[in-house]
């Protein structure tokens, strides 16, 4: 499998611990200089560009939260003017306004090379046909995979989100090879391939995802029903939008651009940095970012880093798989439970489907938890006690990982919500 | 031996309206017909004159659906006409996990129709004991 810049991503680490530090001190200083909120927050905290002689001197610098990238709502935290930007996107604020992200001619070079890196590691090549089922607009994720699949030579389809039979049609016709969606959106058009009786006339082989976190086992679930090698890529609009980092084949963690972005994992809580294999809040500083260059800009996705030089050729570090964002973590009953835990235990549980829906609620002062799935297999219906004992492992099972009781409802397929771009599978009732 | 279709419900409103409406409109008749329910969920059995059609029509509206073997026998439309057949099954230690009855016309004998844990040893039994057994089109036709 190629490997887009073996320079630098076959590097040995001390080498690219010289670029990041050599390239930490210019991005704080330039920082500094251009963004009047960076430098006031540096003077309050009394720490400034001067205080960087090793990498972990980043550790002495305020973090960034996205509160601050809201109230600096739409161009506060820009360190060039209007003339050099060349594009804009923006996150959705489900709880308020945009955060907005500027980009000049530079930072869509490197955004554009950090992508190709992550699909070439997936397995993308110049001879694919890359359908790209991302939504396109102030979304980063459709024209981030778009100008990186270009950059490795892949034939680009740019389809966009929605419209499943439509995507099922096209990936049909023209022969695509290469399917770019979150994880869900993957799974709902497998389902619906299966459905247009399409499978066998299909000729994906790569799956690049990203866009949401999901599990080892909806990765099993979509390789399966695809017949496909599926990776998953990582980054976010804050930082530059997807190519922050990205599996390979043997699917051991996310190569991480290095020479670009500096990782962090802290202890959520605390604040405090934990020591690499530990589990905690990803905080990433950006080393060549023009329009909006981030200090420690807080993530609030958890994962862990990893280091050494992996199977497939490359040197660097890695993170796993984000295990949940810290506000997706729900309190039921006193204990901390992560979504992806709930989908671990559903995804390999045989005899039920792969969408579910989660409610937490509250009865008589007491937190409820309701885990919905689909029933798939028939060959039960001939005895109530298969179907309760499917429920009673669905429950125990989860009650072993995540030590809370919940009340599991089998519902008829193709009845819970399907998603086209990241998945809502959460309904807190408690809220609001 | 006949084959039953048995089909997933919510228990929810409209469901049953659904499925008879979705095996309606692919013409299927329905002979027989058994609903049971717990608090969560309901499974509807079911008879029809073309099992292969309706399950296919039902798959495609997302219903989970399963076809199954389940015996038919007749007995007297009278009292004492069940016992026979049940302790026959008891006897030879078969268990039966449902089972539902009707009446084609008025005035005929009953069906009944179950499903047990060893279909084979079921049949022999009930034959031995001078019950008979109904195959598909006997049922259709009765």
């Amino acid at each position: 499998m190629p490997i887009f810049n073996p320079e630098i991503e076959c590097a040995k680490e001390s080498d690219i611990a010289s670029l990041q530090l050599e390239r930490l001190k210019a991005s704080v200083q330039y920082a500094y200089d251009h963004v009047a909120h960076v430098r006031e927050k540096c003077d309050a905290a009394h720490v400034g560009p001067g205080d960087i002689h090793k990498l972990s001197d980043i550790q002495k610098f305020p973090f960034t939260v996205k509160d601050e990238m809201r109230e600096a709502y739409p161009y506060g935290l820009f360190a060039v003017p209007m003339r050099d930007i060349v594009r804009l996107h923006a996150s959705s604020g489900t709880t308020g306004r945009h955060t907005v992200v500027g980009y000049t001619r530079k930072d869509l070079d490197i955004w554009t090379e950090c992508v190709a890196r992550v699909a070439s590691a997936g397995g993308a090549t110049a001879d694919d046909i890359a359908q790209i089922s991302f939504g396109y607009g102030l979304f980063t994720g459709g024209f981030g995979l778009h100008y990186g699949l270009e950059k490795i030579g892949a034939a680009v389809v740019p389809v966009s989100s929605g419209n499943t039979q439509r995507q099922i049609n096209l990936m049909r016709d023209f022969g695509s090879t290469v399917l770019v969606s979150t994880p869900s959106y993957a799974l709902y058009m497998a389902e619906a391939a299966e459905q247009m009786d399409a499978m066998k006339d299909i000729k994906l082989r790569v799956g690049l995802f990203g866009g949401e976190g999901s599990t080892e086992e909806m990765r099993a679930a979509i390789e399966k029903k695809w017949g496909m090698l599926a990776t998953e890529n990582y980054g976010l609009s804050e930082i530059i939008g997807p190519g922050v980092a990205g599996e390979c084949p043997e699917k051991c963690g996310m190569h991480i651009a290095e020479d670009h972005f500096l990782l962090e994992i802290i202890n959520p809580e605390t604040g405090e940095v934990l020591p690499d294999g530990e589990w905690g809040e990803l905080v990433i500083t950006t080393l060549t970012r023009e329009a909006v260059p981030m200090i420690r800009y807080r993530t609030r996705d958890i994962s862990c880093i990893m280091r050494g030089k992996c199977a497939c050729g490359r040197t660097s570090a890695r993170i796993a798989k984000i295990r949940g964002r810290s506000d997706d973590m729900l309190i039921v009953r006193g204990v901390n439970i992560f979504p992806s835990q709930i989908e671990s235990v559903l995804m390999s549980t045989p005899g039920i489907g792969p969408h579910y829906e989660i409610v937490v609620g509250r009865e008589k002062f007491l937190d409820t938890l309701e885990v919905k799935v689909e029933l798939s297999d028939a060959s039960l219906l001939e005895r109530f006690s298969e179907l309760e004992r499917l429920r009673e492992r669905i429950r125990s099972r989860l009650k072993s990982t995540i030590l809370v009781d919940a009340r599991v409802t089998l519902v008829e397929p193709s009845t819970l919500k399907r998603f086209e771009g990241k998945a809502q599978r959460v309904t807190d009732l408690r809220k609001g | 031996m006949i084959e039953q279709l048995s089909v997933f419900l919510e228990n929810k409103q409209g469901r049953m309206a659904h499925l008879t409406g979705t095996l309606a409109a692919a013409g299927v008749n329905i002979v027989s017909l058994s609903v049971s329910d717990t608090a969560h969920f309901g499974i509807m059995r079911a008879l029809v004159d073309d099992p292969g059609r309706a399950a296919q029509a039902l798959k495609q509206e997302g219903f989970t659906v399963n076809t199954t073997q389940v015996l038919a026998c007749e007995v007297p439309d009278s009292p004492g006409g069940l016992v026979g057949v049940v302790q026959a099954l008891s006897d030879n230690a078969i268990s039966v996990e449902y089972l539902y009855s009707f009446v084609r016309h008025p005035g005929k004998n009953a069906l009944i129709v179950f499903h047990v844990d060893d279909v084979a040893k079921a049949s022999q039994v009930l034959r031995e004991s001078g019950c008979r057994l109904l195959e598909q089109n006997e049922v259709l036709a009765y």
